[in-house]
């Protein structure tokens, strides 16, 4: 890592996700005014801004996992390769198999670590038997850069893991099903340096296979695994652009405030 | 004095007692409060607390012990008088009844001069009814009783009067102006309160007391190998009764079956929906009314079993499909008990079901899983060991349940599986050996001690392994 | 450090299904999501149908217990019967029996149906003393007794109808079921019918049910609940001057000074599982150490009230811990703060907070004391009795029933009459209950605070 921003230049130019005036509100304070944001396909996106700005309620808006709190509404339009994902005839289970999430805290299911990585598959029917969804585990799991530590111990429970590798098998999970984009809300947040190197340097592989985005608090993680960046302040997304230049010559001057340490 | 008025009394020397403490402790510092180690009150209340408390308690152990002494004393002058096949506990009875009537009927010497047959005539005319034959044996001991009696009430004024005047006395001697009344005071209340929470440690010793002391009465009466291993329930007056409880256990077991068959299903279910799919507004209506269902009495449920559902069952079900005929069975008894049950399966479930964390859903949901995909593979497994402790406290509490079966599973003591027909419980058993004229002295009557043991035993077991199950359920997410 | 090359993971292939069109299995999943969604309404459903049905069948089966068929006509109170000696002296007038009253009545009714023109042929002296309950001539008797005046006079008489015909009017008993039943005959029925037309019968509210004792097994008519409910209060009173004290200081003990140790722990487990322990063991500990031992009279109310108290206090000690607990400890240390002693704290600050939450579960534990029935089975109060206990405290040693176990004991009684009492006894006690709880409720509500 001697060159942090040149060696994350972008290397791709599909446009996997596009939001178009996204609105969204809990009741009736609005939480997220007029986003626009083009995500592109294998390329690590990054949302950054202080607390309460609204990076993780948009990146819940992707996959519709705000669907689940009852006061929240969006409005605007978010399409996934063209299609637009609040359509009334989307069903938010199949999107959530394209979209995946892995969240703040690691949560493995109380279950051992093969039944967690083979969940997904298994309700998606993705696998016709037993050799098959073995394939998927071992390869989700070496994916994910866990398969060394755990692959004598698959039948014991994910629970008792270390925090890194927990949030290793909730990124395996969430790989497994094969998704087409990967959202990420603060992966590292409850993990000490070592474990969050390790899935940092995950987060850079995945890449390979994944649109990944995610949602950080330290700048210094988005400078690091992610090729372009999005700074969100009190709901607008202020600036949006490829990670060096966002930190290096911010065109806004609330961008440079927050990188440069003095809101946030 | 009447026990009323000497509470009342030892309440009054108290009261006094409190005022003159304060007013001496007021007159010790000269008249400056400043001067004195605690706040006057307290000198007042130290004397309160000394004049009224061991009083009280020399009351109430005086009446707890009386009765023992009087009785084994009247006893042993009766013991030499009696014949060999009459039974003690029978002629003390009669005792006991003829001292109370004998106020009623004149003085003590014209009841001593009346003939035993005249002393009957006159007690049934006030309608007091004596069991056997009256000899005068017997009435000189029910004078006896009273006269003992007598001489107790007053000995138990004169001591707690004087237990009272001494306490007060004793604390008013103390009073000086560096006398630590708020510190002696405190310790006295906390001595007070610390008998207060040993109640429910006396309670259970008292229960288990009572329970084996009887049981091993009943046991040298009749071989324990036949209560345990007995498949007859035959209780008969005249002795050589049959009393195995296995017909007893099983009508148990069987009623509390059917009762979890329909509580778990319909209580886990209404505890899912409430917890994952119901909005506020429903569960804030809905979650009190099925808890509407646990606060009716059990009376209620056991009348709804008579009248409605026993009767239904056998119309609709029984007859036409020739099962029985009979409106008390034990579907009739588990099926009113299962809905009683309901709201306990579910209040605990839905506690459960809602400390399971929500990450674990995000996770899931995530993923692209249904809710109900959700709940059934993360929630409920995670769920699970706290909800196999609600559903054990259930079954105790179905296990236990008296007036439903009283009412609605019949008396039937029978090893039967078919569900229409009326069997009978441990606790119907032992509200029927225990009621009406009962005698601790034969084995028909004991036996209830014996249910009541196993039944406290089975309870109890059940209880602490839900109550560790659902402690350990509760600290793996805190 | 990935373990995997670029071709495997080509291996699989991302699936390319438009999200606008649910494939077959998310349509069978959105079916199986539907149908575990209405599993739980149905469960839900069917609990609150349950509930429903439970209290329709006894408001219906009780309501018609509230009112009561009476017949109304003159009575002339002869002298000459009642009073041979004419002095009016107490003690010979307690000597007339009431069969003696129950003549009275019966010519007085002929009378009145002579008098109405309601033809009664076919219908013998027997049959028309039948109409009234035989309860009539008792309160006609007690009447008297209580105002010797009356002798001599005619006044009005509202006479309780026997059980039977206020059961036809209730819808009990029918014209068809009367020709089968050896208590009453259709003729009566008819002679009922007719007196209601000459408005001498009527079915109006009846205040006895709630302030008569208890009555025999052949006149469900006139048996009340006086008895019982004022037994239930009399053990409500001794459980709430026990158990309020005795569960406040346990709790204040454990909750504030307990220290961690064994003992501690020996309460706190004993607690627990004394609050699941089934009610007829407690039943059985009153029957062995209340009456047994210490020898305490049988059908009292002091007896219940104890058992009931050692039943309630596990289940007050746990609400009332929770109300002391949720008190933060920034009250009591403002109270140590400025020099009180940590009883000081406890009694003066924290208590006062504590009360109302304290006040709601001791209510809410007194509610279940009242409908508790099991225990009370085993201490004798199924007793039948007819005389009103005393005012407390001695009346505490007085035989008594109770509430629930006064429905019991109606449910086990032959004429079908009683069972309408038992529900109509069913309503008070719900109604107590209601009462009760919304106390706490309101309780709960108005003075619930959020630290």
């Amino acid at each position: 890592m001697k060159d942090v921003l040149t060696e994350n230049a972008v290397t791709s130019h599909t446009t996997k996700i596009s939001a178009r005036k996204v609105q969204v509100f809990y009741g009736t304070n609005h939480a997220i005014k007029d986003v626009d944001v083009e995500i592109l396909d294998k390329t690590v996106t990054a949302f950054i801004g202080p607390s309460g700005c609204g990076k993780s309620t948009f990146l819940r808006c992707l996959n519709r996992m705000n669907d689940t709190i009852p006061s929240c509404r969006v409005e605007g339009s978010i399409t996934l390769d063209g299609e637009n994902i609040y359509d009334k005839r989307v069903d938010p289970v199949q999107l959530r198999a394209k979209v995946g999430m892995v969240f703040q805290k690691p949560n493995p299911f109380p279950k051992s670590i093969y039944d967690n990585v083979a969940y997904g598959p298994k309700i998606h029917g993705l696998t016709r038997n037993k050799a098959e969804l073995d394939g998927i585990v071992e390869k989700s799991l070496r994916r994910a850069a866990l398969w060394n530590e755990v692959k004598d111990r698959l039948q014991t429970p994910g629970t008792g893991l270390s925090g890194g590798q927990q949030q290793r098998l909730c990124i395996a999970r969430a790989v497994a099903t094969n998704p087409e984009v990967l959202l990420m809300d603060e992966p590292c947040s409850a993990l000490d340096p070592i474990a969050t190197a390790q899935v940092e340097e995950l987060i850079d592989e995945l890449r390979a296979n994944f649109s990944v985005v995610i949602v950080t608090h330290s700048m210094q993680q988005a400078a690091r695994v992610s090729q372009r960046t999005a700074f969100f302040h009190l709901g607008h997304l202020v600036e949006y652009g490829e990670t060096g230049q966002i930190f290096t010559n911010p065109r806004d001057p609330r961008t440079e405030s927050y990188i440069t340490g003095r809101i946030g | 004095m009447s026990i009323g008025l000497v509470s009342l009394t030892l309440l009054a020397l108290a009261a006094a007692g409190y005022f003159i403490g304060r007013a001496r402790a007021v007159s010790v510092a000269g008249g400056d409060t400043r001067k004195l180690h605690s706040l006057a009150g307290f000198y007042g209340q130290s004397v309160f607390l000394f004049a009224a408390v061991p009083s009280f308690l020399v009351m109430i152990a005086w009446l707890l012990i009386q009765p023992v002494l009087i009785e084994s004393r009247v006893s042993a002058r009766l013991q030499t008088t009696i014949g060999p096949d009459a039974s003690m506990s029978l002629v003390m009875a009669d005792v006991r009844r003829l001292a109370g009537a004998i106020d009623r009927i004149g003085s003590a010497d014209e009841v001593a001069s009346l003939t035993p047959e005249a002393l009957k005539a006159r007690l049934a005319g006030q309608g007091v009814a004596i069991g056997g034959a009256m000899t005068t044996d017997q009435v000189a001991a029910a004078n006896d009783y009273r006269a003992l009696q007598g001489k107790g009430r007053l000995g138990m004024t004169v001591v707690a009067i004087a237990v009272a005047l001494a306490g007060m006395a004793l604390a008013l001697g103390r009073i000086r102006a560096d006398y630590r009344a708020r510190n002696v005071t405190e310790r006295f209340i906390m001595v007070l309160l610390i008998g207060a929470s040993l109640i429910a440690v006396l309670t259970t010793a008292g229960i288990i007391a009572s329970l084996l002391f009887e049981t091993i009465h009943f046991f040298s009466l009749y071989p324990a190998a036949d209560f345990f291993l007995s498949t007859t329930w035959s209780p008969k007056f005249g002795g050589g009764s049959d009393l195995g409880i296995w017909p007893l256990l099983w009508g148990t077991l069987y009623v509390s079956l059917i009762a979890l068959i329909v509580a778990v299903p319909v209580g886990l279910m209404s505890a899912i929906y409430l917890a994952e799919y119901a909005s506020p507004r429903v569960r804030t209506w809905v979650k009190p009314a099925i808890e509407v269902l646990a606060g009716i009495p059990t009376i209620v449920y056991g009348l709804f079993a008579l009248v409605t559902v026993g009767p239904l069952l056998r119309d609709w079900f029984a007859q036409p499909l020739g099962l029985g005929n009979s409106s008390s069975s034990v579907m009739t008894a588990g099926l009113v008990m299962g809905i009683m049950v309901i709201p306990f399966v579910s209040s605990l479930s839905d506690d459960i079901i809602n400390a399971v964390p929500q990450s674990l859903r995000d996770g899931s949901l995530g993923l692209g899983a249904t809710p109900s995909e959700t709940i059934r593979q993360v929630v409920l497994p995670a769920a699970l060991p706290g909800i196999v402790g609600a559903v054990l406290l259930a079954a105790s509490r179905a296990i236990g349940e008296t007036m439903i079966v009283v009412m609605g599973a019949g008396a039937a003591a029978k090893l039967s599986m078919n569900p229409f027909e009326a069997m009978t419980t441990v606790t119907v058993k032992i509200v029927s050996q225990l009621t009406g004229d009962t005698e601790f002295a034969s084995p028909e009557t004991l036996v209830a001690f014996a249910l009541g043991l196993t039944l406290f035993v089975i309870t109890l077991a059940l209880n602490i392994f839900a109550l560790w199950i659902v402690r350990r359920y509760r600290e793996q997410y805190e | 450090m990935t373990d995997i090359t670029a071709s495997q993971a080509a291996a699989m292939p991302p699936s390319t299904s438009s999200l606008l069109a649910p494939d077959a299995r998310v349509r069978r999943r959105n079916a199986a999501e539907a149908r575990f969604r209405s599993y739980g309404l149905a469960a839900i459903v069917l609990a609150l149908m349950a509930l429903v049905w439970l209290l329709f069948s006894i408001f219906g089966a009780g309501l018609p217990a509230f009112r009561q068929t009476v017949i109304q006509f003159p009575v002339t109170l002869e002298a000459g019967k009642l009073d041979k000696d004419g002095g009016r002296d107490p003690a010979a007038l307690a000597k007339v029996t009431t069969v003696t009253y129950a003549k009275v009545l019966s010519a007085s009714l002929k009378a009145a149906i002579a008098d109405k023109g309601i033809q009664a042929e076919g219908l013998t002296d027997k049959q028309i003393t039948g109409m009234f309950s035989q309860e009539a001539p008792a309160m006609l008797r007690r009447a008297v007794l209580a105002d010797p005046g009356l002798i001599g006079q005619t006044i009005t008489f509202d006479a309780y109808a026997a059980g039977r015909i206020d059961g036809y009017y209730k819808g009990r008993v029918t014209l068809e079921s009367a020709s089968r039943d050896s208590n009453v005959t259709p003729e009566q029925l008819h002679l009922a019918d007719a007196l209601k037309e000459a408005g001498m019968l009527s079915t109006p509210f009846n205040p006895g049910f709630l302030a008569m004792p208890d009555a025999s097994d052949k006149r469900p008519e006139a048996a009340g609940l006086g008895i019982a409910v004022l037994g239930s209060a009399y053990m409500m009173v001794v459980v709430l001057v026990l158990s309020l004290p005795i569960g406040v200081a346990a709790s204040i003990y454990l909750e504030e000074f307990a220290p961690k140790n064994r003992l501690t722990d020996l309460i706190e487990v004993n607690i627990a599982n004394l609050a699941a322990v089934p009610s007829i063991v407690y039943g059985i500990l009153g029957l062995a150490i209340f009456i047994n031992m210490a020898g305490l009279p049988q059908s009292a109310p002091i007896v219940g009230g104890l058992v009931l108290t050692l039943m309630t206090l596990p289940r007050i000690i746990i609400p009332t811990r929770a109300a002391l607990k949720a008190v933060p400890p920034s009250i009591r240390d403002a109270a140590l703060g400025v020099g009180a002693s940590k009883m000081q704290s406890v009694l003066h600050h924290v208590l006062p907070l504590a009360a109302p939450g304290i006040l709601t579960g001791m209510i809410i534990g007194l509610a279940q004391a009242l409908g508790e029935t099991a225990p009370l089975l085993l201490i004798g109060m199924v007793a039948f009795v007819r005389d009103f206990p005393a005012a407390p405290p001695a009346g505490l040693f007085d035989p008594a029933s109770a509430l629930p176990v006064q429905i019991y004991n109606w449910t086990q009684r032959g004429d079908p009459g009683f069972v309408e009492r038992a529900s109509g006894a069913i309503i008070v006690l719900l109604a107590f209950l209601l009462v009760m709880n919304a106390v706490a409720i309101i309780l709960r509500r108005r003075f619930e605070r959020r630290w």
